[in-house]
């Protein structure tokens, strides 16, 4: 039996000092979200820590759109869903390509490619957001959909191309030696050789582009205006447009919206934390 | 030109041309829409502009290094292990895994003057009525910093952690033997392996910062009275007062801001 000193018990205490708090802070706004959602109205607002008559009637009223902010919800839903799958496809293919024929082809120039990208990387985003609007308009995209697709590729790519550089850049060159002596081409050392070794960080800018996407706001909100062609993130800041916003049910969406990334960034925790420790550790 | 030179140049294509439509083409065509230099006199002259700029700073100085330097802090608290810290640190994560837009929302709505949750308590404690927090530009900031640190302090920890996690145990090992103590341990073993990681975390964050448009704009929509604008959401707002010349005016002011900070990163990672 381990003996109890005094010493482990104030380090234990020490410990605790430092996780409620910790705790409490991460903890509280996502409550106070849920606790709307599941709260009648007349009693979501009652400082209660849990409603006297919890309720799932916010969730019916969201999914059954009872709401004339929510007259799209399911539309809304879908373009959020249609957008951050084709972004994540779309920098996904852009970026491996070019950080294939960067890093393993040694296509001349790549370096300074690279370096572009970084830069465009490292520019944030919400400087380019007045130029990109003004661009979209001069290209009659203004509300497609199309134009948030391919700003938030513009935007995702840098970062996806650098971390499958790097990745890239670890793979033994006598592999592509071997490849090259055996008579295969290009695309077979890509695809053969290239592709299987590198899901892990496939999957790490797979998801990086396709959360970034599902979470915008910004261009999301510059870029559309139809109400049937919005994301769900635009509907939700729309909701505080107005003082007299069911904030329950506003809470309910954002429950809703934030439930998918949530679960893909538990699932892919271990690639996301993987590939993105690479991105900014090293250095 | 061999094949796979030609397979080079035209799998790098497809991102040359996002590159050329969506970042050269507008940055050359912003540049020279911004390129009147009345734009700057009225953009100087507005006041809002001004303060703006006080509180850009204001957030790139205080929330960055606040958020840093609790975010080492915290990075040594994860480092123990315990079943509770492991359960901690997958719930400490969240405010980063999930959108900013729902959360940042549940924050405006707690600070609300009337019936937010936590005016309702401060009424139900003291029978007072709380202050109007967002109603005060000086708080009104300090919420969006708060909102700011909330949201990316568990991404900076989880960076800090690694970094501290590559630091050999050897070295501890042997410090306990010599008998230091762990501010020792801290200031002699863990502080000069994490330093350049932790300089390099600080100017990313900065830069990330400088681009936070969510956390001031959900939050405070830069009011009251448009005093907690930060760079990030000036520019929008012009864009939406149907202003451009200013929109763009504010974008290139802040590059002065931005440049140094980016070429520093810039070289960091070409090294």
């Amino acid at each position: 039996m381990k003996r109890i000193t005094w010493k482990m018990v104030s380090t234990e205490a020490k410990l605790l000092l430092i996780g409620i708090p910790v705790l409490l802070w991460t903890i509280i706004p996502i409550y106070h979200m849920v606790l709307f959602s599941i709260s009648p109205r007349d009693q979501a607002t009652s400082g209660r820590l849990w409603p006297k008559e919890p309720t799932l009637n916010n969730f019916r009223l969201v999914f059954e759109q009872k709401h004339f902010y929510l007259d799209y919800f399911w539309v809304q839903l879908g373009n959020s869903l249609v957008i951050a799958l084709s972004v994540g496809a779309l920098t996904l293919a852009v970026s491996t390509a070019a950080a294939f024929a960067i890093s393993r082809l040694k296509v001349r120039g790549g370096r300074t490619v690279m370096n572009l990208a970084l830069f465009t990387y490292f520019i944030p985003a919400a400087f380019l957001a007045v130029p990109m609007y003004k661009t979209m308009s001069n290209y009659g995209l203004l509300n497609s959909q199309w134009s948030l697709i391919l700003a938030m590729v513009t935007i995702a790519s840098p970062y996806c191309i650098w971390v499958l550089k790097q990745a890239s850049d670890k793979l033994p060159l006598e592999l592509d030696e071997a490849a090259k002596m055996d008579g295969a081409t290009a695309l077979q050392l890509f695809r053969l050789v290239y592709l299987p070794l590198m899901v892990p960080s496939l999957v790490a800018v797979g998801t990086y582009a396709l959360l970034l996407a599902w979470n915008e706001y910004l261009y999301a909100f510059l870029l559309l205006s139809k109400a049937s062609s919005v994301t769900l993130a635009v509907a939700l800041g729309n909701f505080v447009a107005a003082d007299d916003s069911p904030w329950e049910l506003l809470m309910t969406t954002g429950l809703i919206y934030a439930l998918p990334p949530a679960a893909i960034y538990y699932t892919f925790k271990r690639y996301m934390v993987a590939g993105l420790t690479a991105g900014a550790v090293k250095s | 030109m061999t094949s796979w030179e030609k397979w080079g140049l035209f799998l790098v294509i497809p991102y040359l041309l996002v590159f050329l439509v969506f970042v050269i083409y507008p940055v050359s065509y912003g540049l020279w829409l911004a390129r009147d230099p009345q734009s700057y006199v009225r953009l100087f002259a507005d006041p809002i502009f001004f303060r703006t700029l006080i509180n850009t700073v204001i957030f790139i100085v205080v929330a960055v290094n606040v958020k840093m330097v609790v975010a080492l802090f915290l990075s040594g608290f994860f480092l123990h292990t315990r079943w509770w810290i492991k359960l901690l640190s997958l719930i400490f994560i969240l405010p980063w895994a999930v959108p900013s837009i729902p959360t940042i929302l549940s924050m405006r709505f707690m600070l609300n003057p009337e019936w937010g949750v936590i005016n309702t308590l401060i009424f139900k404690m003291t029978g007072l009525d709380g202050p109007n927090w967002l109603g005060d530009p000086t708080l009104a900031l300090a919420f969006s910093m708060l909102a700011h640190i909330w949201k990316s302090l568990p991404f900076w920890t989880l960076i800090l952690l690694a970094g501290r996690m590559a630091i050999p145990a050897e070295q501890y090992e042997a410090a306990s033997v010599d008998g230091a103590s762990s501010w020792q341990k801290f200031r002699f073993i863990t502080l000069p392996s994490i330093r350049s990681l932790y300089l390099t975390s600080v100017i990313l964050s900065m830069i990330w910062t400088l681009g936070d448009f969510n956390s001031v704009y959900l939050l405070t929509g830069g009011g009251p009275a448009d005093m907690t604008h930060v760079l990030a959401t000036l520019g929008i707002r012009y864009l939406r007062l149907d202003q451009v010349d200013l929109a763009l005016a504010s974008v290139v002011v802040a590059l002065p801001l931005v440049l140094p900070l980016v070429y520093f990163m810039m070289k960091r990672l070409s090294k």
